[in-house]
């Protein structure tokens, strides 16, 4: 048997390891192994892959190296509330990596070609233009995911040093890119739409503010434009100035869908460029004719779309609205101020004399408990109630947070079994025999009104039913309103009390009233 | 069959396993499920790796094509073992009781 049957019998194995791995992820008894499997296929992967041939070795090794000291330092260093910031970089490492593997063999190969060999036939012209494309969208699209998530991009407030140093280091770095190469082309019409495009991007990576007129018209002319030079592309690959005219123009498109993209919307993107990250491995695969990439590409762009239609489904709406639509108040929408005549403020002794005499809690977090890092406060409170002969459960919204199971993994890191974390269609039908519900830093996904206003921006949205609890605990720092941007009635509901406090400081606090009676 | 439809059988066939395994995973294990299937997205170091090794004797060898491949190697690397770290630490937390 020859040499490249072998390395492809390897990849075989390896793609039969990688679907085991997804499929044991199915359990959280199995899914530790099945991880385990996943990194064994990329092992053998890389092992028959550099088996097969002949290599310099050199920029193999330091890459190798390199990377893996990068990526064990930031996966044993982060932080779990970061974990949003940390996939969604990822993300973008996956689509960069694409575009460059892609550049590369679209380079070798003319190189090849002027030195008397034959041109790569459509199939590489194709998916190459394909890989740039979704690449370039997946890199610069998650690095704005990262830069909201991490809080230094589109914000009004003074940033920190490092902070600053990623946020102007990123434009200057695009922009002098830009005008480097772009030079480099001699003021041709290319050459000005490169430039233009990344002055683009690094002129919106400085904004202030995550919307700005035109924006809808920009990310239709972007898409038309990348398919367009794409087509440009397949029929003159040669040309290898157009494979970064297009990288640039896709890369607009990414910023620019994006950008306005924030808040309760985000597990939707991440979700998305995660797909995106598998899409343009697969697509780089058919570039270098490469079953094992295709298949592992694959699985991870059927992943992320199903992520994508459950957090869509889960906010009722489409992804067409999330990527070009904007969610906000609109003309009817009620005064906060008259919503909110009502509201009973109580303190911690209070709410843990209704904790008292209670015999089933359901706790229902949010964003802000992340923001808070309350997960362990959260948990001892928990602790302490059920040694009392409390029942104690967890009600999680599927857009609970900033990325999908956010919620369930900063719980999971607090300890707290995986069994008494609930789905919302698991806790809904019981909700009416909860005797207190505590929302800690959740708005949006318990607002009733998404239940009971036709006209609200949240219509149809489904929400955990909280309202229907006898007592229901708000931990909430302000009234201020969710993402949505409409007040929440909820929150002066007679059965309603606000616990107005930061979330570890409110369950510190809980507790020690517990403790106490 | 030519390969390039062998190639695309391969991609469809692909896409419907996963669409079916993945389908199976708990709301509970979609953070992990992300963070794993970003490093399987890795994968592409496959590719960064044959063109960062060409040897210069080789036709096409292209000093710029072979940086690109190196930086390629290093992001593919950087969601590779990160990737397949991060997941392995937060699975942890859900199995222990």
């Amino acid at each position: 048997m020859d040499m490249q049957n072998i390395t492809n019998i390897v990849y075989l194995v390896a793609a039969v390891l990688f679907i085991l791995d997804l499929k044991m992820l199915a359990h959280p008894r199995t899914a530790v192994r099945g991880n385990q499997l996943g990194a064994l296929a990329m092992v053998l992967a890389i092992v028959a892959t550099l088996a097969s041939g002949r290599w310099d070795w050199t920029y193999i090794i330091l890459g190798i190296g390199i990377g893996s000291l990068i990526g064990a330092v930031a996966a044993i260093k982060v932080k779990m509330t970061s974990m949003p910031e940390m996939v969604g970089l990822f993300n973008g490492f996956g689509g960069g990596a694409s575009v460059l593997v892609a550049g590369s063999a679209l380079i070798a190969t003319f190189n090849a070609v002027g030195a008397g060999a034959d041109a790569g036939d459509m199939q590489m012209k194709v998916a190459t233009v394909l890989s740039g494309l979704i690449g370039s969208v997946t890199f610069f699209g998650s690095y704005v995911a990262f830069g909201k998530l991490a809080e230094f991009l589109c914000v009004k407030w003074k940033l920190h040093n490092w902070q600053k140093i990623i946020k102007y280091g990123s434009s200057l770095a695009v922009a002098a890119g830009g005008i480097w190469y772009g030079l480099s082309l001699d003021f041709s019409p290319l050459s000005i739409v490169f430039m233009v495009s990344m002055l683009m991007i690094a002129a919106m990576l400085l904004l202030k503010k995550d919307r700005f007129p035109g924006m809808n018209l920009l990310k239709t002319l972007s898409a038309i434009a990348a398919v367009a030079i794409g087509v440009m592309l397949v029929l003159d690959p040669s040309n290898t100035a157009l494979f970064w005219v297009l990288v640039g123009v896709a890369g607009v498109l990414g910023v620019v869908l994006t950008l306005s993209i924030g808040g309760a919307d985000m597990p939707v993107v991440i979700a998305l460029l995660n797909s995106y990250s598998g899409l343009a491995a697969a697509a780089t695969g058919f570039v270098i004719n490469n079953t094992v990439l295709i298949i592992a590409g694959s699985l991870v762009g059927a992943s992320g779309i199903i992520l994508t239609k459950i957090m869509c489904k889960a906010m009722n709406r489409s992804l067409a609205n999330v990527l070009f639509g904007t969610m906000g108040p609109t003309a009817d929408t009620p005064d906060a101020d008259e919503v909110y005549k009502t509201v009973k403020s109580a303190s911690a002794d209070e709410v843990a004399m209704t904790l008292e005499v209670a015999q089933r809690v359901v706790i229902v977090p949010g964003y802000g408990m992340a923001v808070a890092q309350a997960q362990h406060a959260v948990r001892d409170v928990a602790n302490f109630l059920e040694d009392k002969g409390i029942e104690v459960e967890y009600a999680i919204h599927p857009v609970a947070g900033r990325m999908p199971g956010h919620m369930n993994v900063l719980l999971a890191e607090a300890d707290v079994p995986y069994e008494k974390l609930k789905e919302m269609d698991e806790i809904n039908p019981t909700m009416d025999q909860v005797d207190v519900a505590i929302v800690l830093g959740a708005n949006d996904v318990v607002n009733p009104v998404a239940r009971t206003d036709p006209s609200s921006p949240i219509a149809g949205m489904p929400i955990i039913d909280v309202d229907k609890a006898r007592t229901v605990v708000v931990i909430k720092r302000s009234l201020s309103p969710g993402f949505a941007g409409i007040p929440n009635p909820l929150f002066a509901a007679d059965n309603t009390l606000m616990f107005f406090s930061d979330g570890k400081k409110a369950m510190l606090d809980l507790l020690a009233a517990l403790k106490e009676q | 069959m030519s390969s390039l439809v062998m190639l695309i059988t391969v991609f469809v066939l692909a896409l419907f396993v996963g669409n079916e395994i993945i389908t199976k995973v708990p709301p509970t294990l979609h953070t992990p499920l992300m963070s794993g299937s970003n490093a399987i997205s890795g994968i592409t170091i496959i590719g960064a790796l044959i063109l960062a090794g060409v040897l210069e004797s080789d036709p096409q060898f292209n000093q710029v094509a072979k940086i690109m491949a190196f930086v390629a190697v290093i992001f593919a690397t950087i969601n590779v073992v990160g990737g397949f770290l991060v997941t392995g630490r937060m699975l942890k937390m859900f199995q222990r009781k």
